[in-house]
């Protein structure tokens, strides 16, 4: 396979910029919505942009490390989706509500 | 061709993981991120690591959206009247958004980064497995015992256990 990067003028800043930017989306995500389930998918988007910040540097030092280390951050990540979401419905049939202002008897 | 494709797949990621955010509709967000996540396969193709694109749209876009999508239609979350946010929310958006722009700031004016190799060799399937069966062979062994346990885990959390007192 031919190399797609040979002559690109957009090197290793322009891919974390854009992992920052993911990041960031994601994160104002978690700050900002009330469903849980949407708020879950915000820190999957969160993880994801760090995996793409993990390829980049992987690419561009031209080793193998960064990429292997992506593999074990899918399966962790495969792992804890399937967690989360059974605590989720767990929640949901003991509250009703799967709403974050709602989930607040810790509180009291 | 790659500064446009680069381009064309950065946009459609970050349009598409805003459109998660913004969106009101749970399903409709799932369907975004779907769309985010073939952006960023991609990105990963620009990057000479199309098995990890693989790997990530059979993972992501094939079971975990599919989870996200199962679990949101067997709650049916329809969606309420927002309430508005806390003064606390908006500062720490703001705070946050505020330290984004310093950071990306510093990253494009200061930060010195190595510039890419001409040529890489494209890893093949052989070369991560070279890598997971010699180098990393532990912790593929740990991550093999940690699926286990969020298999348990998940098992022993959707089971409906009887109560003592249902059971008299």
């Amino acid at each position: 396979m031919i190399p797609l990067l040979a002559a690109a003028t957009y090197g290793l800043p322009s891919y974390l910029l854009l992992s920052a930017v993911l990041f960031a989306i994601g994160f104002f995500g978690v700050l900002l919505r009330k469903n849980t389930l949407v708020i879950y998918m915000c820190l999957e988007l969160m993880l994801l942009a760090s995996t793409l910040a993990l390829v980049a540097f992987s690419r561009f030092n031209g080793t193998l490390d960064g990429s292997v280390f992506v593999f074990f951050v899918l399966t962790i990540a495969a792992a804890e989706v399937a967690v989360g979401l059974a605590i989720i419905v767990a929640l949901f049939r003991q509250r009703h509500t799967i709403q974050v202002e709602e989930l607040n008897h810790l509180k009291h | 061709m790659a500064d446009t494709l680069f381009i064309i797949l950065a946009v459609l990621t970050v349009v598409s993981a805003l459109l998660v955010v913004v969106n009101r509709n749970a399903v409709n967000a799932a369907m975004f991120l779907i769309v985010s996540l073939v952006g960023m396969a991609g990105l990963f193709v620009l990057l000479d690591a199309p098995m990890l694109a693989f790997v990530l749209l059979l993972v992501y876009a094939g079971a975990v959206v599919a989870l996200f999508l199962f679990i949101i239609m067997l709650l049916d979350t329809t969606p309420g009247a927002q309430k508005p946010y806390s003064k606390v929310t908006l500062a720490a958006s703001l705070l946050g958004a505020g330290l984004m722009i310093v950071g990306i700031c510093t990253l494009s004016n200061r930060a010195v980064l190595p510039h890419a190799p001409e040529q890489v060799a494209v890893p093949t399937l052989k070369n991560y497995a070279e890598q997971l069966f010699t180098t990393y062979l532990l912790p593929v062994q740990v991550v093999g015992f940690m699926l286990l346990i969020a298999m348990l885990g998940v098992i022993v959390l959707s089971k409906k256990f009887e109560t003592t007192e249902g059971a008299k």
